[in-house]
């Protein structure tokens, strides 16, 4: 392109940028001078230039733009109205530049619709009363010809020399002061400074690289020679070159204002638009950070803009109604802190909809309704983070806040930064972010694996586990899955040499190793490597283009000893290890719940193969834990297969004839637990876990399965667990301290879900008692009313039809049964439903899953039936 | 010295692998050295030999050898890397060794035999026949494309 026309088209873009802004704050103070001086001294700039250039699209744009201002300076009022007209005028300049700096020429169009809307506001814009005399002879200055678009006539230009100069006949500026200031700051930057091509600073740091490589090693060769008269002057060099390599990064920073440059217009339209009356404060917009960074945050922080200005702040009226002032607020902050850059966004609306996001998060299965109920506010919020909680289709319907947070979150994430949310209901909302002031150069973990050395970001980076056999910290495996426990969580390993592909197999199946705790977003994962060296400020190098295709990697750097070693790329690794279920689950876990268990949602489901080749699977939940042992530690003990577990010796229970206990190598295991004692399930092969519907659909005569449901498209076999249990030991829900029942209760059990009535009625079965399961409160009423007696009642509460508060106070209301015990059996606990069911006479309340508790609470039950 | 015969005549910095002697057209060379610390890469295609700091630019270095299809590496003792450019990034091109410049004229070049091999086909600019020797111009751009080859394979 030609020089000319790439400088006009680069500074007419810069000069467009302000006027936007300078537009918008003289519609809020249309009565500084200085301002519109400025605005219409920058578009008679890019007129004039234009037609220097031969563009007559634009020359025509700008001159009908530049009456319209005319008018204003002399004295009309800039309505807004007529500012509108004057920003979609520059938007179609900005348009028309586009496609001048891709195809070196203006565009074909006509611009006839704007210019002669900006006519005829022209005409509506009547000076007000005070004619604009003009003194002198004009009639010899007459042209002989008709105007052609962007010229002036000779004596409107007259007239401009001769008001120019003079003060506009306007009130005097209410708020002259700052107005002033900022015009000098612009003024004085721009005198001051230069335009430098980004390649020319790119070498500039690469030459600085080299140069702090170089002065490392002399720093090696004179740390030899003890006395030495290099060390003097080596020692400045040294602090010249610090100083150099950080004066070469600070031309990289930019103030992170540019990026706020196009947000009062936003801000402006958005308010016309929806009839808000909107300010929006920026404060540190001087605060500079790393190009690089500034253009990956430009869009997130404008949608963020964006959102505060639509979703978070109230129509005027309802703003009144609220006590609060009409005007709605919009403050953006910016501020250094350590080596990040803290962005925040506050807006003071009406804060987010805990309501709306709390059930949206309910009917998406992020979590279940008595999980739900148990969070905090802060925690509901934090759900607007969650990936795909919103998506563009929804966002129409959607009016509580939040929309598209899980994008931004995502912007943020990769490059490495945080966002937090807090939000108070009627006084605002504000989104904090946390971002690395700079890429280019980042503190990483030098780490070892297979031989090479590779540089993990800090950033990402949350922990060091030194991993050994037999000590708290070892890698255990589900099936050739490697993980860690670590403080009650389950971390998915990967070693990074089979990531890499470079493991020479002799290294897989030691237990040793450092493991590096990476954090990606939500997702947590361990990377194991052979050795932990120190960490070290980085300079980032883009990869060659041969290699940017490798996922894994981020791009290179040279270390302080000349080498070159690869940046390894935590998104990549975490997108390698690709478990969505992890990610789930660590969601979950990152707001302090268990993943979701209630019966119609999802269920986490151990698939796994034992006797045949028909999938089986058992829920998760009910299993302890997942073992592979050595098969030679297997002893046979009265006939039975034992293995000494933890100090005791555990049973091992095999589902069918078809399962062997494997003679040598790894047998898998599924231990469940129960206070101090444990069984295994001895299984051929852990297959997967997976999230699903339960939802049996053929039900099994076969003792020990409860049925088949479809499982990830294929038939599986959904294990009873309570058949196993008594195997291992025969007393199993007979503890010692329980004593033998003489005469077993009788139990009426009432749930609408078959899962779980298939499910209890075993094991309670197990624990001595006669079970009549039914499918709800009504059949339960009826038997009741046959006069059927049971010794004790579960009931479901959540339940179609009659619930379980419902069925409590029907069974206390007929004096026949009035005296029988109801227990809830509830996924729903919460204070207020535990106080609900304490009121219509449950006689206690225990949760799902919580077999121990039920137990114990039957027994509690029955024990004071009986002794009555 | 005539004018003519100067246009003609063009500079190859010549390179051994194996016992094949190619030509590089010295204006597409920026440097020779002997590659030191090269780090692999581990997922890279096979051609990639690793990358290396010369001078404080990240170099990736490209197995010629491999890249020709002539087979493993021999054992001919210290290997010399050609260093060049293209699209602002810098290559190696690791060679066995790195011989005189010749100058040739261009006239005596000749099209590549129809049944040349096709790995060597693909990045050959011509042949100049050499006195004893035939020497393989190579064509660096087509050499550093890798991904074409690779489709192409």
């Amino acid at each position: 392109m030609d020089d000319l026309l790439r400088e006009f088209v680069t500074e007419t873009n810069e000069s467009l940028d302000v006027v936007d802004v300078e537009l918008v704050r003289f519609e809020q103070d249309p009565n500084n001078a200085k301002i519109l001086g400025n605005i219409f001294r920058l578009v008679h700039t890019i007129k004039g230039t234009c037609g220097f250039l031969g563009l007559p699209r634009l020359e025509a744009l700008a001159h009908a733009a530049e009456t319209l201002m005319g008018k204003f300076r002399d004295g009309a009022r800039a309505t807004s109205e007529a500012v509108t007209l004057v920003l979609a005028t520059i938007d179609r300049i900005k348009e028309i530049l586009e496609s001048l700096e891709r195809e070196q020429r203006e565009p074909e169009g006509s611009d006839d619709d704007l210019i002669s809307d900006l006519k005829r506001m022209v005409e509506r814009v009547v000076a007000p009363a005070a004619p604009q005399m003009t003194v002198g002879t004009l009639t010899s200055q007459v042209l002989e010809r008709p105007l052609r678009p962007g010229e002036v006539s000779l004596d409107e230009l007259e007239r401009a020399f001769r008001e120019t100069p003079v003060e506009p006949q306007t009130p005097k500026p209410s708020k002259p002061v700052p107005a002033e200031t900022v015009e000098d700051e612009t003024s004085r930057s721009a005198n001051q400074s230069i335009r430098v091509p980004v390649d020319s600073l790119e070498r500039l740091m690469t030459m600085v690289s080299e140069l702090v490589l170089t002065r490392n090693q002399l720093l090696e060769i004179v740390r030899r020679h003890e006395e030495s008269e290099f060390k003097g002057p080596l020692q400045r060099l040294s602090n010249v070159t610090a100083e150099l390599q950080e004066g070469v990064m600070k031309t990289r920073m930019q103030p992170i204002g540019n990026a706020w440059q196009k947000f009062p217009r936003i801000v402006r339209d958005l308010s016309t638009e929806l009839g808000k009356q909107i300010d929006l404060e920026m404060q540190g917009a001087e605060t500079e950070l790393d190009r690089q960074v500034l253009d990956l945050i430009k869009d997130p922080l404008t949608h963020m803009v964006r959102n505060s200005a639509d979703h978070g702040l109230e129509l005027p009226s309802e703003r009144r109604a609220a006590g609060k002032s009409g005007r709605g607020r919009v403050r953006l902050s910016a501020y250094h802190e350590g080596g990040h850059i803290i962005i925040q966004i506050a807006d003071d609306g009406r804060g987010l909809n805990t309501a709306r996001i709390k059930a949206k998060a309910i009917a998406q299965g992020l979590v279940s309704e008595d999980d739900a109920d148990k969070l905090t506010e802060s925690q509901i919020h934090k759900f607007i983070f969650v990936p795909g909680f919103s998506t563009a289709a929804e966002v129409t319907s959607v009016s509580g806040r939040g929309v598209g947070m899980d994008v931004v979150r995502n912007n943020i994430d990769q490059i490495g930064g945080t966002i937090d949310v807090k939000s108070v209901a009627g006084q605002g909302v504000s989104f904090t972010l946390k971002i690395p002031l700079t890429l280019a150069i980042v503190a990483a973990l030098i780490v070892e694996a297979g031989g090479d050395r590779f540089a993990i970001p800090q950033l990402s980076v949350v922990e060091l586990v030194r991993a050994r056999g037999g000590s708290e910290h070892r890698i255990e495996r589900i099936k050739d899955t490697a993980v860690l426990r670590l403080r009650d969580k389950l971390l998915p390993l990967a070693r990074l040499t089979t990531l890499l592909g470079t493991d020479t197999g002799a290294d897989i199946k030691t237990d040793d190793g450092f493991i590096v705790v990476v954090q990606v977003g939500s997702q947590s994962f361990g990377v194991v490597v052979d050795a932990v060296f120190h960490t070290e400020e980085i300079v980032v190098k883009p990869m060659s283009s041969k290699l940017r295709h490798i996922p894994m990697f981020s791009g290179n750097t040279i270390l302080g000893d000349g080498a070159v070693i690869m940046i390894i790329d935590p998104n990549g690794v975490a997108r390698a290890l690709g478990s969505t279920v992890t990610s789930q689950m660590a969601a979950a876990e990152s707001l302090n719940m268990k993943p979701a268990v209630a019966s119609e949602a999802a269920t986490s489901l151990l698939v796994f193969r034992a006797g045949s080749a028909q999938l089986k699977a058992v829920p998760l939940s009910l299993i302890t834990r997942l073992e592979e042992i050595d098969a030679r530690k297997i002893e046979l003990s009265n006939g039975r297969h034992m293995v000494q577990y933890r100090d005791q010796l555990m049973p091992l229970v095999t589902m069918d004839e078809g399962v062997r206990v494997k003679g040598e190598g790894a047998q898998p295991l599924l231990v469940f637990s129960d206070g101090s004692r444990s069984m295994a399930l001895v299984v051929d092969e852990i297959v997967d876990i997976v999230e699903e519907r339960l939802d049996i659909q053929v039900a099994s005569e076969n003792d020990g399965v409860l049925g088949s449901a479809i499982i990830k498209g294929q038939a599986t076999e959904i294990i009873d667990v309570g058949h196993f249990l008594p195997l291992a030991f025969a007393d199993w829900f007979r503890r010692k301290e329980q004593p033998v029942r003489a005469a077993p209760g009788s139990l009426l059990l009432i749930d609408d879900s078959p899962f779980f009535r298939n499910m209890l009625t075993p094991v309670l079965q197990a624990a001595g008692y006669q079970v009549t399961s039914v499918g709800s409160a009504s059949e339960a009423l009826a038997l009741l009313k046959d006069g059927r007696t049971f010794d004790v009642a579960i009931t479901d509460i959540e339940m179609p039809g009659m619930d379980g508060f419902q069925f409590a106070e029907a069974v206390r209301g007929d004096p026949r049964t009035a005296e029988l015990p109801v227990i809830a059996l509830s996924s729903m606990v919460s204070a207020e439903a535990v106080e609900r069911g304490r009121v219509v006479g449950f006689h206690d309340y225990v949760a799902k899953f919580d077999r121990q508790g039920l137990i114990a609470a039957l027994k509690e039950q029955t024990d004071i039936g009986h002794a009555a | 010295m005539t004018e003519k015969t100067n246009e003609n005549l063009k500079e190859f910095v010549t390179a051994t692998v194996g016992s094949q002697l190619f030509g590089l057209p010295i204006l597409r060379v920026q440097d020779v050295f002997a590659p030191e610390r090269l780090t692999r890469v581990p997922l890279a295609s096979a051609e990639i030999a690793g990358v290396l700091n010369l001078r404080g630019r990240i170099v990736t270095l490209i197995d010629v050898r491999h890249r020709l299809g002539l087979g493993g590496r021999g054992d001919a003792g210290h290997s010399m890397a050609i260093g060049v450019e293209a699209l602002g990034e810098s290559y190696g091109l690791l060679v066995d060794s790195v011989g005189e410049v010749l100058k040739l004229d261009d006239a005596g070049r000749e099209p590549n035999p129809v049944n040349l091999d096709p790995r060597i086909a693909a990045v050959s600019g011509g042949i100049f026949r050499l006195e004893g020797q035939l020497l393989v111009v190579i064509d660096v751009d087509r050499v550093l494309d890798l991904g074409t080859r690779e489709i192409a394979a």
